[in-house]
């Protein structure tokens, strides 16, 4: 069979069977269960109501279950043993993982991108949503920013690899070395300490897009009105931005913020691509990686950390999209 | 001397011109009100005043000098938004203080005018609310006690009750009336819609219609002299009856021909030349009266009746689809005037004459 028929072939089963699904599960739920005949068809009918709401939300539940919450109790159990998986060390990994300098530097170098990228990626992304929203060309601009969107981490490392690269002809930010007189190119990517802080601006680079998006719809929203009554009142344009903007769309900025916060938690390909983790550059995820099917013990203990820090982020995530919907 | 002075101001956004020759002046103390039907450009022409709009044509005084390229904050001027444009974020006396911390006035002096203003709006119980937690009359004194704070030399008012409910509109239209009582010395500029506003608050009205100010004159003035059938139809409700005539006698008095019979005899002047000239005889729905002389300025089969109590309204003409060709507004109850042919006449003090829309009263 060809392989587009073989696709075509699935896509018309999965639908099919997702609607049998939901047409045999409802007849068998309104005929066979509770029918609505009988002395007791008035209640039949309110149970059927009540149970109704699960056959939908069963077909989500069984598969983020089976493709989330086992895999998440399977690594942290996992993590329990050692690195063939016969052994039981209880937490042992985990008094290995804090005590290695490795691990310690992950995580310092995890803080520091936790911090530095959402409030770059934020604050640019805002300046851009306000400076571009009066602008003709501005829609232009836009584009441009949000366009490293489209781009995968692995692409766009690759092309801050040129950016980046040890050579006067190649390199661009040697090259502008090259015009103000440097001797020699230098690899970026072994300044120590610095170097975390031009993977981060790759990331930047990319979030930057999406943080402005979604903040200039937020400032599109704001009653004009408000704005005329801060120029009446005698703001200048940046009290107007500061004063009357910013404290507006505040609740944007923080699903922006911690969208972002979660996102960097997952990044590795990055940091991978780039330097493999060494010079000092290594964070959670590409630690992780190197652990990767060599000793599993070590990399689900990582992976569990690594879990653990995106929780509180996350449940404020839905803490504010809970009181949102209120 | 005026406080604010309009000369030739014009406004054209490219090549459309959307208000010209505005010409206007504006004493200490007067409460203006600019009415006008939608597009007619009268929030234009005060956001033009605010300083929100860019003044294309002419000069725009305020207390004497010319403030047209000045930023609207020293302008002297404060406005009062429909949506009231309260910042959301701020209390209320964070909403007030807002413009006089931006002026960097000094702590006393912000506290000061503000519990002034929230006495006088009788703001003081929600000084620490945030807007939200304001109903909707609470929010509008808001908006108007950020004005207050501010001392300005002219308030703008731009359609602030028309986001209020029925009874809250009254409610606050009073309000601003006291509020006005109170501040003597304050102009104020009000743009609105609605003509009992308009009525009950001005000193002065000014109409605005097709790019221009059709009349300016008191509420009484509009009502009793419109200057041109536009104002005359714009002021009053139901609007005014307008039914083709010709002059057939000059004179101290004015006797016109109905077109559909009958005769209509006026307290407009009128000279030899105007023997015979195709005139619109104007009459209020209110100042019709039933007749049963030869002399009716109109007799016609009432189509449909509505007996509101104190007045009855009469349709005639009343085709399906379209507006009734005249209007009478009798005092009492009058059933079963349904379907039956009424004559109506009107005292000549009340019966107005129009040539190519311009009132003859005006030459």
């Amino acid at each position: 069979m060809s392989p587009v028929l073989q696709g075509l072939v699935t896509i018309v089963i999965g639908v099919a069977s997702c609607v049998a699904y939901f047409f045999f599960s409802n007849m068998i739920l309104d005929k066979v269960l509770f029918p609505p005949r009988g002395e007791n068809a008035g209640r039949n009918i309110n149970r059927a109501n009540q149970w109704r709401p699960w056959l939908f939300m069963f077909p989500a539940m069984f598969v983020l279950g089976l493709y989330l919450v086992y895999p998440v109790v399977g690594s942290f159990w996992r993590s329990l043993f050692n690195r063939s998986g016969d052994e039981f060390v209880g937490l042992g990994n985990y008094a290995i993982l804090f005590n290695s300098p490795e691990f310690q530097t992950a995580v310092f170098n995890n803080i520091l991108w936790l911090i530095f990228v959402p409030a770059a990626s934020t604050f640019l992304g805002l300046l851009a949503a306000q400076l571009t929203d009066d602008l003709k060309w501005g829609n232009i601009a836009k584009s441009l920013i949000f366009m490293p969107m489209a781009i995968s981490f692995v692409g766009a490392s690759l092309i801050w690899k040129f950016v980046y690269a040890n050579d006067f002809d190649i390199g661009l930010i040697n090259a502008i070395r090259g015009l103000f007189g440097a001797e020699e190119p230098i690899d970026l990517m072994q300044v120590p300490f610095w170097n975390n802080f031009f993977l981060m601006v790759i990331l930047i680079w990319i979030q930057t897009g999406f943080a402005m998006v979604i903040l200039s719809a937020a400032l599109r929203g704001i009653p004009e009105e408000t704005v005329e009554a801060a120029i009446i009142d005698g703001a200048n344009p940046f009290q107007v931005f500061f004063k009357i903007k910013v404290p507006q769309v505040m609740s944007t900025i923080m699903v922006v913020w911690t969208t972002i916060t979660v996102l960097v938690l997952k990044i590795f390909d990055i940091v991978y691509t780039m330097t493999g983790g060494n010079f000092g550059t290594e964070i959670l995820p590409s630690y992780m990686m190197t652990f990767m099917f060599r000793d599993d013990g070590r990399a689900t203990a990582v992976a569990i950390v690594i879990m653990v820090l995106t929780l509180p982020v996350l449940w404020w995530n839905i803490h504010n999209a809970r009181k949102e919907m209120r | 001397m005026a406080d604010l002075k309009m000369t030739d101001v014009a406004k054209a956004y490219g090549s459309v011109e959307v208000l010209s020759n505005i010409n206007l002046e504006i004493g200490k103390g007067e409460l203006i009100v600019f009415v006008g039907p939608s597009g007619c450009g009268k929030s234009t022409l005060l956001r033009m005043i605010a300083g929100l709009e860019k003044i294309s044509g002419g000069t725009l005084e305020i207390g004497g000098q010319v403030v047209n390229d000045m930023p609207p904050a020293q302008r002297g001027i404060a406005m009062v938004f429909q949506s009231y444009a309260l910042y959301p974020h701020m209390t209320v006396r964070d909403n007030m203080a807002f413009a006089l911390k931006i002026a960097r006035k000094s702590k006393d002096e912000i506290d000061k005018a503000i519990q002034n203003a929230a006495r006088i709006l009788q703001l003081e119980p929600y000084l620490d609310r945030l807007p939200k937690a304001l109903s909707g009359g609470q929010r509008q004194r808001v908006a108007i006690g950020r004005s207050i704070v501010r001392d300005p030399k002219v308030y703008l008012f731009d359609e602030p009750l028309s986001n209020l409910d029925a009874a809250l509109r009254v409610a606050t239209r009073i309000e601003i009336a006291q509020l006005k009582e109170s501040m003597p010395d304050s102009t104020m500029i009000y743009v609105t819609h609605d003509q009992i506003e308009a009525m009950t608050l001005a000193s002065r009205i000014v109409v605005l219609a097709g790019g221009g100010i059709s009349q300016v004159g008191t509420p009484l003035e509009l009502y009793e002299k419109p200057q041109n059938e536009f104002v005359a139809q714009f002021i009053g409700s139901p609007a005014m009856n307008l039914l083709k005539g010709r002059i057939v006698g000059t004179g101290e008095q004015t006797t016109v021909e109905m077109e559909g019979g009958g005769k209509a005899v006026s307290h407009y002047p009128t000279t030899e030349s105007d023997m015979g000239a195709e005139v619109n005889v104007g009459v209020r729905p209110e100042d019709f009266k039933e007749t049963e002389g030869e002399d009716a300025i109109y007799r016609g089969t009432v189509d449909i009746t509505e007996a509101l109590g104190e007045v009855t309204l009469l349709y005639f003409e009343a085709k399906k689809g379209s507006e009734p060709q005249v209007i009478a507004k009798l005092l009492g109850i009058h059933a079963g005037l349904k379907g039956r042919t009424v004559r109506l006449t009107a005292e000549p003090k009340t019966v107005h004459l129009f040539r190519n829309g311009q009132s003859l009263l005006y030459r």
